[in-house]
């Protein structure tokens, strides 16, 4: 029988390390896998029995003598027993590519990773030519992961085009993934490391670019680790490097650490950061595929867009491309976050509604209340009420509710949230973290605060919730990017959905008097 | 405030290491705080000279980013998620608990130079929040109860240490 316990951090954070040595206190030496991403069932011990791969979960260190007890007897008795890993209804029932080999064995182990479909799109690349490689990613369709959702095939094509023959050109991967409730690109880079190096040596050869820059944020220190160490391997195993395979090409790959600012998670910004400059957003144009890194032609990919990479050459751009709906295709990666029951990592094809995600996967809230609002996209992601839950999963249909997709963070909150102090907590996040380029962000952040502060004073409360849609008209329409453009979504609906919420303190306050 | 003749020589050494790397700033930033505990005023003109910046090019990096610190800090870092997925779960209470337990603000040290308390946006732990962050390590679903044994946990650590 061969154990797996996992070692990513949400697994860690619940304990996995006590249970890993209560086992080797009785001779059982665990192989240290990554997440499934079922994160409410970790720690989640793996058995791989006759009877298949089995788990239990979420188990403790002083479950593991019973656990070891009911192995040698009848599994099923035991009341962890979670059946077989591959059956659990929350996992079966998705659409993994990016994350089918996520939880199965030791991530950095080189060997795992070819026994289970490794590589196999990096062999067909590297018998490819740039454009054959761009065009595979055009015809599936492919979009920017991080947010904006761009197609990734088109900015390739303008990388691939653009400069002198033999310029400098870079691949950076986004892997500054500061938006709350999620954690997709953390679970690739924990759980599948060499699937993003593969994806981003595949885009190195389909514009030209030897060198590659993972920009990971610094609160991630598992991730950095062990992307370092499978970075190493495949240096080793000459995957990564010169004459890689023997095919005369090139691609450098180093990881640089972010320094704590969200802002970096915008690409200009990051790529000022990379430079080693304050993270400030750039105007565009020049597009950074023109002008990027260092001012040379530069692929910015999300972790995730590159990672999608490695499947799509692997299995071809129409395997990719059948999944989704509209002009959404591929899978997405959603993730269940904030008061849920059974939160985690669920990737399906795009078109499922938000409901079917917090309902049938997540189970409602961890708290047992009734969810009073969903907050998709990270904190720059509109506050949705009941009524806007049937909205499908997908780019365009999200837009049109005047929400977004984002990166497809799910936040859900009980009716125990108070959305005028959420509201508020978006231009506060947003006065931390503005890079203070434009003024409508830095400045428009500030009194945003203030005036929803005077708002639920009840101070002049008309005028000011006035005041309050003028000032995210002006954010949304006068700044530079989507850090102070988009700030104004989460507080609008707030505003627009809970009202109440923001005269809930008016009783209160009239109450309390002086104090 | 200034630095030993030690930590002046292992910042040049590190300014010589790091300078040749395209986009060395912030590189060598983390390396100085890894070194030194954070990165003294005195390291920026030799940061600057070495990577040929202006002392206020250098300065404006080091105050950009949230992590870079001028001052020393406590012994451990003690970091509480205030982002949404854990104010959901109640991070807001958790963080008012935090301050009261240990008599700190954001930003603070505890009188016995042990724990410095920050405030931090995300994790990515957010499927069982609230979640805070000790050093390199992240915890989750942590309450009142379960923050007090972490941080008690760190303060046993060093009398026995002691």
């Amino acid at each position: 029988m061969i154990f797996y316990i996992p070692q990513d951090t949400t697994a860690l954070a619940l304990g996995s390390e006590a249970v890993a040595r209560a086992l080797q206190a009785v001779g059982i030496e665990p192989v240290r896998n990554g997440s499934r991403g079922l994160f409410w069932l970790e720690p989640l011990l793996e058995v791989a029995t006759d009877q298949g791969r089995i788990a239990f979960g979420p188990v403790a260190a002083q479950d593991i003598p019973s656990i070891i007890d009911a192995l040698a007897s009848d599994p099923a008795s035991h009341v962890l027993y979670q059946g077989e890993v591959a059956e659990i209804p929350f996992l079966k029932s998705q659409q993994r590519l990016t994350y089918a080999r996520a939880g199965l064995g030791d991530p950095v182990c080189l060997d795992n990773y070819k026994s289970l479909n490794g590589f196999k799109g990096l062999k067909k690349a590297l018998q490819m030519t740039g454009q054959q490689i761009v065009d595979q990613v055009k015809d599936s369709g492919l979009r920017g992961r991080g947010g904006a959702a761009f197609p990734a095939g088109i900015k390739w094509q303008t990388v691939h085009d653009a400069g002198k023959d033999g310029c400098q050109k870079y691949i950076v991967c986004n892997a500054d993934e500061g938006d709350s409730g999620t954690f997709a690109d953390r679970l690739v880079m924990e759980a599948d490391p060499y699937q993003l190096i593969e994806g981003m040596i595949i885009a190195g050869l389909a514009v030209g670019a030897d060198q590659g820059y993972i920009y990971l944020r610094s609160e991630y220190p598992l991730a950095h680790k062990l992307l370092n160490i499978a970075i190493d391997r495949a240096v080793q195993a000459n995957f990564l490097g010169e004459n890689i395979q023997g095919c005369g090409k090139t691609f450098h790959l180093e990881v640089r650490l972010g320094a704590g600012a969200y802002i970096c998670g915008e690409e200009t910004s990051l790529l000022e950061s990379l430079e080693g400059k304050r993270g400030m957003v750039r105007a565009k144009p020049p597009l950074p595929a023109i002008e990027g890194l260092f001012g040379m032609p530069t692929v910015v990919n999300n972790v995730l867009t590159l990672a999608a990479i490695s499947t799509i050459l692997a299995e071809g751009a129409a395997a990719y491309q059948n999944f989704g709906m509209g002009r959404s295709r591929g899978t997405l990666a959603i993730q269940l976050a904030g008061n849920i029951k059974c939160g985690g990592l669920i990737e399906l094809a795009f078109g499922v509604t938000l409901r079917e995600v917090v309902e049938d996967y997540g189970q409602g809230t961890y708290s047992g209340r009734p969810i009073r609002a969903i907050q998709v996209g990270g904190p720059l992601g509109a506050f949705l009420p009941e009524s806007q839950w049937d909205t499908p999963m997908d780019y365009e249909a999200f837009a049109a509710i005047k929400a977004m997709i984002g990166h497809g963070g799910i936040v859900v909150f009980d009716d125990t949230a108070d959305m005028a102090a959420q509201a508020r907590f978006a231009m506060e996040f947003c006065v931390v973290e503005s890079c203070g380029k434009c003024t409508p962000c830095r400045i428009g952040s500030v009194r945003g605060v203030e005036v929803i502060d005077r708002i639920v004073a009840n101070e002049n409360r008309d005028n000011n919730v006035i005041l309050l849609h003028e000032l995210c008209d002006t954010m949304e329409f006068g700044s530079l990017c989507a850090m102070g453009g988009m700030t104004p979504y989460p507080v609008r609906s707030a505003l627009k959905h809970f009202p109440d919420d923001f005269l809930s303190r008016d009783a209160a306050g009239a109450a309390q008097g002086e104090n | 405030m200034g630095i030993s003749q030690d930590e002046q020589q292992s910042i040049s050494d590190l300014v010589g290491q790091y300078k040749a790397l395209p986009g060395a700033l912030l590189p060598l930033l983390h390396a100085i705080q890894k070194q030194v505990g954070h990165v003294p005023d005195a390291a920026v003109p030799i940061i600057a000279k070495g990577l040929n910046l202006s002392r206020a090019e250098v300065h404006g990096v080091i105050s950009f980013y949230h992590d870079f610190r001028i001052t020393p800090v406590g012994r451990h870092t003690v970091q509480i998620c205030r982002a949404e997925a854990c104010q959901s779960m109640g991070s807001r209470q958790l963080e008012a608990h935090a301050k009261q337990a240990l008599g700190v603000d954001y930003g603070e040290t505890t009188a016995d130079g042990a724990i410095t308390l920050e405030p931090v946006y995300c994790l990515g732990n957010c499927a069982c929040s609230p979640s805070v962050r000790i050093n390199d390590d992240v915890f989750a679903r942590v309450d009142a109860q379960r923050f007090d044994e972490l941080v008690s946990g760190l303060s046993a650590e060093e009398s026995v240490a002691k």
